[in-house]
């Protein structure tokens, strides 16, 4: 009789730690949880380290007894490489040269991707086609000539190098947009704009009236990933730019020297203390924007019909 | 006008933007820097940019003597090798247990995300110089020494530099992560239903139905792998070029021809990639995910 309950007692033991599927058991849930939790520490372990370093004074930097927790809250990192970055001067910069950038490109692939949405007319296959192709066309094969184009026009070092590209449909990773408004008008029935037509509206008025109001969550989407990339690209926008217009990325490249500008004497007391703020200070606008509207990024690739759409 | 011109006209009216920028700042530039490619280039005071064509020279010159660049290129396509498969692997194992039903899901999903908010070449630069690209336990434990020993060299560099860029590996997989976790969530459950109750394992279901139906977003999460790995802003090559351009032993010319050598081995490793991910003709589709 004991060695029946016995027996009973570690079936269900076992039931419950593995399941009947093991997907369900406890066992299973510990194992998921672990290995999330592990891999969630790899992901912001260098965004610690960054924190932790930037709030640490040369004796903390040195001492073999602080790893990672500072010893007294040291501000100093953070103010120093405020001054070399010109933070607020360059920030007001970089947010120019990224949002108007970002909101052209995106009015832009709206239309677009409306016109490749809603109309049929001759080569549009073919067309669209080499839309699509344009997203794997490497950026320095293209660099030189519009950089020498550029030049011609007088608008290198100026902000319409990287307007002019992004108003024309050819700007960073426009085909990626262009799909995703194509994606987005193609759902929405045609139905709605044939009522309109008949009442002797014209394409572009039933364009402004019905297809941008629905298409806001497309546009937020589009929106907030051509802000994103224009501002973390450097390697065009350098060349473009040529150290005219400074944004907060182009400093960072430059900082150990900006910073012995700023104090010639002292050149070999740049620490990694002062080099992690300064790396902080340039993801924290991104950073803090994340923290706040996290779920629209990640809805936004739900519904932009790139992982595979239902239609 | 009949709807035939209507069409074409609305099309082409709302298109044209388009079609004026890609002829004005991609086509014509991409001709030009092909022209670039078999030039000397040289930039003068009073024309401007003058071109002597000088054939192949350009290409002969850096396959046969620029040993740098002959150097960089194997190393990015051995770290492509290894790079690509891992975080599509990464990605969606990650993506698979999100989709488990698990608490905090939007939590860990933001996290992995965060990267792709906030990498950019000079950010990466810096993390990489101040050895915060590696988790500590890698190196304490002579991970990367024991590699050396073991493997032969051209499996030990590549790998150890996985290794010791873990971190950034793993930063690079937000975007594909999120594509996986889309695509797995849209999977119906009556098919596994179906399956555990024909006695199937979850072994078997992975192999016979998750991973088939994720074949098409594997392709284009391999594909944006591939473009934003190669197109990265601190990636060598595209350093090298940029040097190229404005050194005096290089010139517009010569580096158009880099980029140019540069493009078609990406276009083959992409095609490569793509042919072997993408569902063969005689595979049946699963329902739900297809894609035109």
């Amino acid at each position: 009789m004991k060695l029946l309950s016995k027996t009973i007692t570690s079936a269900s033991l076992k039931k419950r730690l593995i399941g009947l599927q093991f997907k369900d058991g406890l066992l299973f849930k510990v194992i998921i949880y672990a290995l999330l939790i592990g891999i969630g520490f790899v992901y912001v372990y260098p965004l610690l380290y960054m924190i932790s370093i930037s709030l640490q004074d040369l004796a903390d930097l040195l001492s073999p007894s602080v790893l990672y927790i500072p010893s007294k809250l040291y501000l100093d990192n953070i103010i120093t490489s405020f001054e070399v970055l010109k933070y607020l001067e360059t920030l007001l910069s970089s947010l120019t040269v990224t949002l108007f950038p970002a909101i052209l490109q995106t009015f832009v692939a709206s239309l677009i991707g409306y016109g490749f949405a809603k109309f049929e007319f001759p080569l549009k296959r073919i067309i669209f086609a080499i839309v699509i192709l344009t997203y794997i066309i490497p950026p320095q094969l293209i660099m030189i000539p519009r950089f020498v184009l550029f030049n011609d026009l007088n608008l290198v070092g100026t902000i319409w190098s990287i307007l002019l590209p992004a108003s024309l449909g050819q700007g960073l990773y426009s085909a990626v947009f262009i799909l995703i408004f194509y994606q987005f008008y193609k759902m929405i029935p045609k139905a709605l704009e044939e009522a309109a037509q008949i009442d002797g509206a014209s394409p572009f008025y039933v364009y402004i009236k019905i297809a941008v109001p629905l298409s806001v969550p497309s546009f937020i989407t589009s929106f907030l990933f051509s802000f994103v990339w224009y501002w973390n690209e450097t390697y065009t926008s350098s060349l473009m730019l040529n150290n005219l217009v400074e944004t907060l990325q182009l400093r960072l490249l430059t900082f150990v020297s900006s910073y012995q500008d700023l104090f010639p004497g002292e050149a070999a007391l740049i620490n990694e203390g002062i080099r992690m703020s300064a790396t902080l200070l340039i993801i924290l606008p991104m950073l803090i924007v994340y923290i706040f509207i996290q779920k629209l990024f990640i809805q936004g690739i739900d519904q932009s019909g790139l992982a595979g759409g239902e239609q | 006008m009949n709807h035939k011109k209507r069409q074409l006209l609305y099309g082409y009216g709302f298109i044209g933007i388009w079609l004026i920028g890609f002829i004005a700042l991609t086509l014509i530039p991409l001709i030009r820097s092909l022209i670039f490619a078999f030039s000397d280039v040289s930039i003068t005071g009073n024309e401007g940019i003058v071109t002597y064509s000088v054939g192949f020279d350009n290409f002969t010159t850096i396959l046969t003597t620029d040993v740098t660049f002959i150097d960089q290129l194997l190393r990015f396509l051995s770290e492509m090798i290894l790079y690509v498969p891992v975080i599509l692997i990464l990605s969606m194992m990650i993506a698979m247990m999100l989709n488990q039903n698990i608490k905090f899901r939007g939590l860990f999903r933001g996290v992995f995300f965060l990267p792709v908010i906030i990498v950019s070449g000079p950010v990466i630069n810096e993390l990489l110089n101040q050895g915060a690209g590696t988790v500590p336990l890698i190196e304490q434990y002579g991970m990367l020494f024991a590699i050396d020993e073991i493997l032969p060299a051209f499996l030990a560099n590549p790998l150890q530099t996985l290794l010791s860029e873990m971190i950034m590996v793993l930063w690079f997989s937000g975007v594909q992560i999120v594509l996986f976790l889309a695509g797995l969530q849209k999977m119906s459950s009556e098919v596994y239903e179906a399956a555990q109750i024909d006695g199937a394992s979850p072994w078997e279901t992975f192999w016979k139905i998750t991973l088939p139906s994720l074949r098409n977003i594997m392709v284009v999460a391999a594909v944006y792998t591939v473009v934003m790995l190669s197109t990265f802003s601190n990636n060598d090559i595209l350093t090298l070029i940029r040097q190229m351009m404005f050194s005096s032993q290089g010139g517009y010319g010569y580096a158009s021809a880099m980029s140019w050598i540069y493009f078609i081995i990406i276009s083959i490793l992409l095609i490569v990639v793509v042919w072997i991910i993408a569902p063969k003709e005689k595979v049946k589709r699963v329902k739900g995910v297809k894609r035109r």
